[in-house]
């Protein structure tokens, strides 16, 4: 017994090591964001000191030269919009799918399940096309496009949860005289809630972090998302102003990392979860 | 009951339908159809037969980032999976803080590929400027650079798919095995692995195809420096569309050609590791 507890001690130090190595990168990315711009790339693993010391600047150039907190708040817009769009629309859709066999539903459910092996790549220079000719390239109109794109998986992991939900249940709701909208609504959501969960989380990590979608489907000069936004501040011509950018990585990780500690129990489970279904 | 439901279609599934086929079908069949075509907008597209096809094939830097790409795929596949196999293993034992340790080690996972290859790009810079030189002059440091990231964001995330998985297997088994005699690598090999293997195929196959489809990482970290070398197939795919005028046509027939290794791939993968999957 003594000798277990001492190994469990010698793992929680080994592993505390561990784990500071593992998110030194966000620290040192944190601590040069207060560094003036001439030194980050000089000296990136020396601490600030008086003379390379630049306070909030950063921040404040990101913020008002770049448009920071404009690419935040539209990264925010689009991925709640988008993600509370698939949930609903693809969950009744896959409610319906694997309750009313055709042809059609069959044919759209192996469809679904294709579209999730094809790579962005393949459909990018099109999907842009179509994007731009039905005037689907602004905030609102991506939201359709990611229902189009991400309907595979979503549906897909739905599906696989209605299909172990018993059918007496709805059966009796409709008895009861539920039209199906009541009886999904009252009767099947409810029961889906674990599903929703990791399907939005799902969702959610890859509309937050998406790049090339956006960056293709929306106008560039009116919408930019937080990576659109940090790969313009390094590719645009002339100077790259390291101090901003080392700034504006910090506040595209703080959000996500709120989000992640407020919920990490359901991000991990859904995770766990979506891959057992996957 | 599907006769009640039926009259209702249109409200369940025709959404999801409609954004389905503007989202993805008509890009998707369009995309086939034009990789037989020249054009530069598609409303010019005129029929060229196979010649993009051969174009792709004989595009050199199209043929090196295939390679690149697979011998990518391959080794991150490889470290990424020992690794998280191991911290999946050595979190399930009894000790004190797993939880905050597994929360750190899959953090990394949440944050964007555009990010992460800033972040490292800092990092490797500014570790390879001791020795005078740099990512972008090197290919191979891209290529390391790159495991480094990647290992890095998705660690975490397969290794919180092999917890589930160790958890799952019924603690009479090991025990069982235990008494029979079994030694710690037997019980490893012959009883957690095997009763492990569908974990360890969806793992597989999705650092696999994260390897394959790798974009937005290999953009920030080194965006194909130096000329294009370090470039991988995604990333070739993109400069063939955006960058040479007149090249859409080529470009596309090599996104098709893309599809279809990804597919082939993780189709022979699921196959392979299926194979091995036993019954509980």
């Amino acid at each position: 017994m003594k000798r277990k507890s001492m190994w469990s001690t010698a793992g929680t130090c080994i592993f505390t090591v561990l784990g500071l190595i593992y998110i030194t990168p966000i620290l040192i990315v944190l601590m040069n964001s207060f560094k003036k711009k001439i030194y980050i790339n000089k000296q990136p693993f020396i601490l600030p000191s008086e003379k390379t010391w630049n306070g909030l600047e950063n921040y404040v150039t990101a913020i008002d030269k770049y448009g920071l907190l404009e690419s935040v708040g539209w990264t925010v817009f689009i991925t709640v919009g988008s993600v509370l769009l698939i949930l609903l629309c693809t969950s009744m859709c896959a409610w319906y799918i694997t309750r009313v066999q055709t042809g059609f539903t069959r044919m759209l459910y192996l469809l679904c399940v294709f579209s999730m092996v094809v790579p962005f790549q393949m459909v990018m220079f099109t999907l842009s096309l179509v994007a731009d000719r039905t005037g689907l390239n602004t905030p609102w109109g991506i939201m359709i496009i990611y229902l189009g794109f991400g309907a595979g998986l979503a549906v897909f992991m739905f599906c696989g949860f209605v299909k172990s939900i018993p059918l007496e249940i709805e059966e009796a709701a409709l008895i009861d005289g539920c039209t199906p909208i009541q009886t999904f609504f009252s009767v099947v959501l409810p029961i889906m809630k674990p599903t929703y969960i990791s399907v939005g989380i799902l969702e959610t990590m890859w509309i937050w972090n998406d790049f090339l979608l956006p960056y293709l489907v929306l106008d560039l000069n009116k919408y930019k998302t937080i990576s659109i936004a940090i790969q313009y501040m390094k590719g645009s011509y002339g100077r790259v102003d390291m101090g901003a950018i080392m700034a504006a990585l910090i506040l595209a990780v703080i959000p996500v990392i709120i989000f992640y500690l407020s919920c990490q129990k359901h991000i991990i489970k859904g995770v766990a979860a979506g891959a057992v279904k996957g | 009951m599907e006769k009640a439901m039926k009259r209702y279609m249109p409200i369940f599934v025709l959404p999801t339908f409609c954004a389905f086929i503007l989202g993805f079908i008509i890009p998707f069949v369009m995309g086939i159809g034009l990789s037989f075509c020249e054009f530069t907008t598609v409303t010019d597209a005129h029929f060229v037969g196979l010649s993009n096809y051969v174009k792709a094939f004989q595009d050199t830097v199209f043929r090196h980032s295939f390679w690149y790409t697979a011998l990518f795929a391959a080794v991150s596949l490889a470290v990424i999976n020992v690794i998280a196999f191991a911290l999946a293993a050595a979190l399930t034992q009894e000790m004190r803080g797993t939880n905050i340790f597994r929360t750190i080690f899959f953090m990394p996972n949440l944050i964007g590929g555009i990010v992460l290859g800033y972040i490292w790009q800092l990092i490797f810079n500014g570790i390879l400027s001791h020795y005078s030189t740099a990512l972008a002059l090197n290919e191979w440091y891209g290529f390391w650079g790159l495991i480094i990231l990647v290992s890095w964001q998705q660690i975490g995330y397969m290794m919180i798919i092999y917890i589930a998985g160790l958890q799952a297997i019924p603690g009479d088994v090991t025990e069982a095995a235990q008494i029979d005699g079994a030694t710690r690598i037997q019980r490893l090999f012959k009883v957690t692995i095997p009763m492990m293997m569908p974990s360890i195929t969806i793992c597989m196959f999705l650092s696999l195809t994260n390897g394959f489809k790798l974009f937005d990482q290999n953009l920030s970290l080194t965006a194909g420096e130096p000329s294009k070398m370090s470039e991988m197939m995604a990333l070739n795919i993109f400069n063939t569309f955006y960058g040479r005028t007149g090249w859409e046509g080529v470009g596309q027939a090599k996104a098709v050609i893309f599809f279809v290794i990804v597919v082939a791939i993780s189709m022979i993968q699921l196959k392979a590791t299926r194979s091995k999957e036993v019954q509980q």
